[in-house]
């Protein structure tokens, strides 16, 4: 068998993606359906000279991680929903702190702790507004096992990049899913490392004064500069500051430096977009359903197409505007009461060309959930 | 060893904030508080230069220099 | 030896710590510690929380981390174990140590990571105002206990010694010299060291509690506290101990992860 080609679970994937990237610290607390994350990371990063840690709890497992990304390495920690709640705090903390980490959740059906083992993709909101306050946030997902793998390794370049934490959404139906992984050769898909400072000692380092191209290169604790890291605003040394120009450029920062990279951080795929007359939009576990329809149906000459989204967070509002806007109807498909489909809604002229295919029982949507939904579109009845 | 002697007190008055931690345990009563709430040393000569003012001052406000005095007792 | 001034950030002085405040002095022993072991401010990382205690951090020379309330002792779990040549100091204050962080002190200490742990004891939420904390004690005044305080407290040493602390000793303000050398142990030991460390809030539990001003409470940590084993606590069995109650050689988890790391190496080849 050719060495390249793995048979593996997603989250497996996940974590020889994070490998890729350099990720030199995990550190976690299990759940379903994220457990294989961290099993699979306690094995596999001492083989690489990094460090696995399991903690307490999963606040102590964002915190852990964020240290650790201080000291100058890539870091990541894996959860599901009950634990991605717990995490909110850390994660305000590491978008104020401009903290690089990587922090996956591998949905389940909630609220509460819902249903550990059914897939579910209702954390959609959540990564976007759980922590308090206004903020950006980048959040990332895929729908195989390849596109796993080249969509973790993206989420610790973005990490990187701008400084950031980055959440990978996936779900328990392609996290738990065996299928074949090629993986990629070294140098295959580009990597971002740390950009460090390159200020002298003794000379006046500034760890939250952005670069002209908006980057700000770190030092890692335990090097030439000591400077101050908090969560409270901030001035450019990190010290505490309440000054209304300082708490408005750093609100300001912390949000546009994403907010203007949103083409950049866009990730998507299409299928058969050109002349379509119905659009199915769909991401993670959901679009593999949505794709078979739509190859199903173009077989028969049905002119559907499938925009696949990537990048959730910041939502790609320009792209589905522009990919839309010839289609009759478009159908969003997704795992829970319609949270994606309010993002397209806003993005589309004429929303009420828009209409959700969902299923929220526990039990991944099947093609023929959507083939029911496109029959009431076209008349058909169910 | 030899013996210390106070050289000097240095008490950093926009530092202290006159909470009498040091007057009060000072084993000689050298300090005080003057009329604005601030410690100064208002009996240097008896000082043994033991910084107990020094090591308990909660705002770092005073630092004790001291010298040997003489041979070895 | 340096002048206290080459390990403080001193353009944040005066600090904004109240009169008396007993944070201060810990601040001062800490830093005369540190001086007299001769440490190099960029091996130290001080990991705070939120808190009046807290903002010790701010005021030092190292490289300084200030994270949230009740979870310093993560971040710097995180710190010290992707950096293990590094020194890791976690000043707290009582509630952020015990109460919010009290799951994180249990588990840093049955882990015995290397890494001092100072819980700055004041017996009271300081920074939000007075309310009382896990060790206020029962019949304690705070603002949150307008009837008298029926929570009991415990002890942190017992604490500390049965969750796998591998050094653990207490200490007052007024005590500032024992503070020192007790701080030395601590941040030369390899493992998990936890100081308590009895502070004063003359603000909110000095004056709840009818205690008098700051020199009134050094003046109680004097009279209620008394040397490990003395005859003194013979006699008065409610003296609170001082001193250094277990320094002991244990697995610390940073070398033992190495022994982690050279085996799945070897698996390898
Ligand atoms: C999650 C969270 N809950 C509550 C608070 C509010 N808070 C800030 S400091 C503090 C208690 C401080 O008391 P302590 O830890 O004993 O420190 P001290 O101020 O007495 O030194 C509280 C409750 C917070 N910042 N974060
Ligand atoms: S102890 Fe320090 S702050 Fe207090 S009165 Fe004396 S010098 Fe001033
Ligand atoms: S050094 Fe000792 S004797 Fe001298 S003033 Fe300070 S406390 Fe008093
Ligand atoms: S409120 Fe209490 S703990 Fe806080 S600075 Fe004032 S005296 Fe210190
Ligand atoms: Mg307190």
């Amino acid at each position: 068998m050719n060495p390249k080609i793995h048979f593996l679970q997603g989250n497996e994937a996940c974590v020889e993606a994070a490998l890729y990237a350099g990720v030199q610290f995990y550190a976690g607390y299990p759940i379903t359906p994220s457990t294989e994350i961290a099993e699979h990371m306690a094995y596999r990063l001492p083989q690489k000279g990094g460090k696995f840690i399991q903690m307490e709890d999963e606040i102590a497992s964002i915190c852990a991680i964020i240290g650790a990304s201080l000291t100058g390495h890539k870091v990541m920690t894996a959860t599901s929903g009950p634990g991605f709640s717990l995490m909110q705090e850390g994660l305000g903390y590491a978008i104020m702190a401009e903290i690089p980490c990587v922090i996956v959740n591998v949905q389940r059906g909630g609220p509460s702790t819902g249903l550990p083992t059914g897939p579910s993709q209702g954390d959609i909101y959540q990564a976007r507004w759980g922590t308090h306050g206004d903020h950006a946030i980048i959040a990332l997902t895929a729908s195989n096992h390849q596109d796993i793998f080249e969509i973790t390794v993206q989420a610790f370049n973005m990490a990187e990049t701008y400084r950031t934490p980055v959440i990978l959404l996936f779900d328990e139906v392609i996290g738990h899913m065996r299928e074949r992984l090629i993986m990629p050769e070294e140098g295959e898909i580009p990597v971002v490392d740390r950009l460090r400072t390159s200020v002298k000692a003794g000379v006046d380092y500034h760890p939250y004064l952005p670069r002209e191209d908006g980057r700000l290169p770190m030092s890692d604790f335990g090097g030439e500069h000591r400077y101050n890291v908090t969560g409270l605003f901030h001035d450019m040394w990190g010290f505490p500051s309440d000054n209304p120009a300082v708490v408005h450029g750093l609100l300001r920062h912390l949000v546009d430096k994403i907010r203007n990279n949103v083409q950049a951080i866009t990730r998507y795929k299409e299928y058969h977009l050109e002349d379509a007359q119905t659009i199915l939009i769909s991401y993670g576990c959901s679009a593999r359903s949505a794709l078979h329809v739509v190859q199903n149906r173009r077989a028969r000459g049905e002119r559907l197409g499938l925009l696949e989204l990537q990048s959730l967070w910041p939502f790609p509002y320009s792209l589905v505007e522009e990919k839309c806007a010839e289609a009759r109807h478009i159908v969003v498909v997704e795992m829970n009461m319609g949270q994606v489909v309010r993002a397209v809604k806003r993005a589309v002229y004429n929303p009420e060309r828009v209409v959700l295919a969902n299923r929220i029982d526990g039990s991944f949507i099947t093609p023929t959930d959507i083939k029911n939904i496109l029959r009431l579109i076209q008349g058909k009845g169910v | 060893m030899a013996k210390l002697k106070l050289k000097a007190h240095h008490i950093d008055r926009d530092w202290c904030k006159g909470c009498g931690i040091c007057v009060r345990f000072c084993p000689k009563h050298v300090l005080q508080l003057d009329d604005r709430e601030k410690a100064y040393a208002a009996h240097p000569e008896k000082c043994i230069g033991c910084r107990l003012c020094e090591m308990r001052c909660p705002d770092l406000s005073i630092t004790v220099e001291t010298e040997e005095e003489g041979e070895k007792s | 030896m340096a002048s206290v001034k080459e390990y403080i950030r001193e353009r944040f002085f005066p600090h904004i710590w109240c009169p008396g405040c007993g944070h201060g002095t810990v601040l001062k022993s800490l830093i005369t510690a540190v001086d007299q072991l001769g440490l190099s401010k960029n091996d130290i990382v001080m990991v705070s929380g939120i808190g009046c205690s807290s903002r010790i951090a701010g005021y030092v020379d190292f490289h300084t981390l200030h994270t949230l309330h009740g979870r310093a002792l993560a971040f710097a779990t995180g710190v010290k174990l992707s950096k293990p040549q590094l020194r890791v100091m976690v000043p707290m204050g009582d509630g952020d140590a015990l109460a919010i962080g009290g799951n994180h002190f249990i588990h840093a200490a049955r882990r015995n990571i290397a890494m001092t742990a100072i819980v700055m004891n004041n017996r009271i939420y300081g920074m939000t105002g007075g309310q009382f904390s896990p060790l206020s004690g029962y019949g304690k005044a705070a603002t949150t206990a307008p009837y008298g305080n029926i929570d009991h407290d415990f002890d942190v040493v017992q604490l500390a010694k049965a969750a796998g602390a591998s050094f653990v000793a207490r200490t007052t303000t007024y005590h500032a010299p024992q503070m020192v050398e007790i701080l030395k142990q601590a941040f030369t030991h390899k493992g998990f060291a936890v100081v308590e460390i009895l502070t004063q809030c003359p603000t909110y539990f000095g004056r709840k509690n009818k205690m008098g001003e700051a020199p009134d409470m050094l003046e109680w940590f004097k009279e209620n506290t008394t040397p490990i084993g003395s005859q003194a606590k013979q006699k008065n069995p409610s003296l609170i101990e001082r001193g250094v109650f277990v320094a002991e050689e244990k697995a610390e988890y940073c070398t033992e992860y190495e022994k982690v790391v050279e085996r799945a190496m070897k698996g390898r080849e």
